[in-house]
């Protein structure tokens, strides 16, 4: 049974349907709008702490008089045959100086592995102050079966670091990729 | 009055519903739809309520005793997704299929053969949920909310999930449109706005919430289902995601969907006190632009549901204060009740008692969320037994008690027959101590530090539990009963008059017969 509407009944209902449809795929765009935004969310405030995906260009500019500590933690995601660690834990470096140092992992498995290391640095504030033109973070790393390997980060604190900052801490988290669906 | 209901009466001569099955199948009445929406949502309260019984019959005691921890994990998912989605959403849609017609005086929906198609959508959605249970690796057991990375390691039942969400979506969105649509186009010349009943009102705002916040959870279960099967990474920090992401895209559905579940309550609430108050709501418009923002501040305040994630101290402050501001509006509602009722002659029918009964302990479960709004004592309470009591305050004795307040306060118009008042009665006092029995206990044991979705627990949480349980059981008993008193009223009963209650007011008590012919309001009732 159809209610009694007149014509223009119909048609103002045809109208502000396809207003509401609109307004539902919009929607629908904006879920998937809101995976760009919450990137540059976090890099404009400093949420999770991300780095910069790639090597950034830097110029040395040394600041003798002021000494920031560097702390390096390394986590696997899974404690599976893995050996994962920093070569040294702490560093103490001058902001606008670049810095190297070495990461050690070993696959300590008798096949081959493909693993993925995910920076996060402690404060979030300061992952923008902290630029890598090298880093195995950039890339997927490979090991043969029981293959160990140093690798390197080059890494400078930038001198606009806020004053209140004295510690940074850099974490990497090991990924084994054949764990996710990323093949 | 009596003329209208005369001729009404008369024009409904050979226009009845169809006889057999089909009927219900290719419905496109509202009242049918409305019937089918309120029946579908009590057998899943039932449903999911069994869950809640197998879930609290495990924490009878401390140790494992009756299912393992997996199943328990099925259960406490299952049980949530099947109320938000199966019990409280539809039985607020099936009210509103019922009333909103009626209550601006259109002869019906304004896209009635989409409104067939949104509630036939919803058994084979939850065929496909439920289906789940018996399949390799069980039901979803990750919790209601599917936190990534967790919920992809579900077992086959995954994409049924998703899938079955999805469905539920679709359902929702058209039920939403067809809403809008009926109050924007539908209403009786005369019928202006800011004439409309509350709960036309709620319902139009939580039309639009629906509409803005559904597509959003289906993007989010989407990017679950690609992550999973199609090698995308949107939530895992392996591939250059980050499952922070997920909660967030999650609760900005999440909070505006907890409102979803509680504005429509508001507006069964605003009809029922001032009918057996015997006075006009209270603040009227107050009550529409008090809705409208609790609306608009639900969009704001999502990540007070993940304060632990590792927020900046700036975002934890704005969240914090955004959520004490809903406390504003909700306030004004709650005073509005309580004015309305000041120097009424009140008397106390069943849905009058569980209209009272919603304003006292919805008030308990607010004050409980303005507790967890605190940023760092929400450290503490996060994810702890608190949180259960909170939410189930309000969802439970909030949402639940009014679409239980409406079946009893509406079904006389509906059937034409009263309910049995004793029966009635007891139904309120049993289940309202026990309700309280149940929930409130849990505060202690989450402010005590019980972790929730947990099969086990420490020793010294035992007695707490046992009594939570105790009132557990005693409530799913009251609803069984509640199911028994509406057959009662259906099969037969008094003779309900057709203004149903003395101090009624409102087209479907005013201008219609109880019970209300199958096509009603055929010609627009003239508003004064």
């Amino acid at each position: 049974m159809e209610p009694e509407s007149s014509r223009a009944e119909r048609k103002s209902n045809k109208r502000l349907v396809t207003m509401l449809v609109a307004m539902v795929f919009f929607m629908s765009g904006f879920s998937f709008a809101l995976v760009p935004l919450y990137d540059i969310f976090c890099e404009i405030t400093g949420l999770n702490g991300k780095t910069a995906d790639g090597p950034v260009a830097v110029k040395q500019n040394i600041d003798p008089d002021r000494t920031v500590k560097v702390q390096f933690i390394a986590n696997m995601n899974s404690a599976e045959s893995w050996k994962f660690k920093p070569d040294v834990f702490e560093m103490e470096v001058h902001p606008g100086k670049l810095e190297e140092t070495l990461f050690y992992a070993e696959n300590m498995a008798d096949v081959n592995k493909v693993a993925r290391a995910v920076p996060s640095v402690v404060p979030g504030q300061a992952a923008r102050y902290f630029h890598k033109t090298e880093c195995f973070c950039f890339s997927e790393q490979a090991f043969e079966p029981r293959e160990g390997k140093n690798m390197p980060l080059r890494f400078m604190v930038d001198p606009e670091l806020p004053e209140k900052i004295k510690t940074i801490s850099l974490s990497y988290t090991f990924f084994e990729l054949d764990r996710v669906a990323v093949k | 009055m009596s003329e209208a209901v005369a001729h009404d009466i008369h024009d409904d001569h050979g226009h009845g519903p169809e006889k057999g099955l089909m009927r219900w199948v290719y419905t496109t009445n509202h009242k049918d739809i409305g019937t089918l929406y309120l029946l579908f949502s009590l057998a899943m309260f039932i449903f999911g309520g069994a869950m809640a019984m197998i879930i609290r019959a495990e924490l009878f005691q401390p140790g494992m005793q009756l299912v393992d921890p997996h199943f328990f994990n099925q259960m406490t998912t299952m049980h949530a997704l099947i109320m938000v989605f199966g019990a409280v959403m539809p039985a607020f849609v099936g009210l509103a299929n019922w009333l909103i017609p009626m209550m601006i005086g259109a002869p019906d929906m304004a896209l009635p053969r989409m409104n067939n198609w949104s509630f036939w959508i919803l058994p084979f959605a939850f065929a496909l949920m439920s289906a789940t249970l018996f399949m390799e690796g069980g039901a979803p057991a990750a919790g209601w909310t599917m936190y990534a990375p967790l919920v992809l390691q579900t077992g086959d039942a995954f994409p049924f999930l998703i899938f079955a969400i999805h469905l539920l979506g679709i359902s929702s969105v058209m039920g939403a449109i067809n809403i809008i649509a009926t109050i924007m186009n539908m209403r009786a010349p005369g019928m202006t706005l800011m004439k409309m009943p509350l709960f036309v009102w709620t319902w139009f705002i939580t039309a639009y919430l629906l509409i803005a916040v559904m597509p959003v959870f289906a993007g989010a279960v989407t990017m679950l289902l690609t992550d999973k099967f199609f090698g995308t990474a949107f939530f895992s920090a392996a591939g250059g995601g980050d499952p922070v992401l997920y909660q967030h895209i999650f609760w900005f559905f999440g909070h505006p969907e907890v409102y979803i579940m509680i504005l429509p309550a508001f507006g069964i609430i605003s009809a029922i006190i001032p009918t057996f108050a015997r006075k006009p709501l209270f603040g009227y418009s107050s009550m529409v632009y008090a809705t409208a923002s609790i609306a608009f501040l639900s969009f704001v305040v999502w990540a007070h549901h993940m304060f632990t994630v590792g927020m900046p101290l700036a975002g934890e402050l704005f969240f914090m204060y955004a959520t004490m501001m809903i406390a504003v509006p909700t306030g004004v509602k709650i005073f509005n009740w309580v004015s309305t009722m000041w120097k009424g002659a009140m008397t106390f029918e069943t849905p009058m008692l569980f209209a009272l009964a919603f304003v006292v302990l919805f008030t308990i479960g607010g004050f409980s969320g303005l507790m967890l709004a605190i940023t760092p004592v929400d450290f503490q309470y996060h994810d702890t037994y608190f949180v259960v009591a909170h939410f189930h305050y309000v969802l439970v004795t909030g949402a639940v008690y009014s679409i239980i307040a409406a079946a009893y306060y509406w079904m006389p118009k509906w059937t034409g027959h009263m309910y049995n008042e004793t029966a009635g009665k007891i139904h309120f006092w049993w289940s309202t101590i026990s309700v309280n029995v149940l929930f409130f206990p849990q505060h202690f044991l989450g402010l005590a530090g019980m972790p929730r979705r947990i099969p086990d627990y420490s020793v010294q949480f035992a007695d707490w539990n046992m009594v939570s349980s105790i009132g557990g059981f005693a409530f799913g008993l009251a609803q069984i009963y509640f199911c028994w008193i509406v057959y009662k009223t259906i099969k037969g009963g008094e003779k309900a008059t057709d203004q149903v209650w003395e101090g009624a007011t409102g087209l479907e008590f005013e201008n219609l017969p109880s019970p209300v012919p199958y096509h009603s309001f055929t010609t627009a009732p003239q508003i004064r």
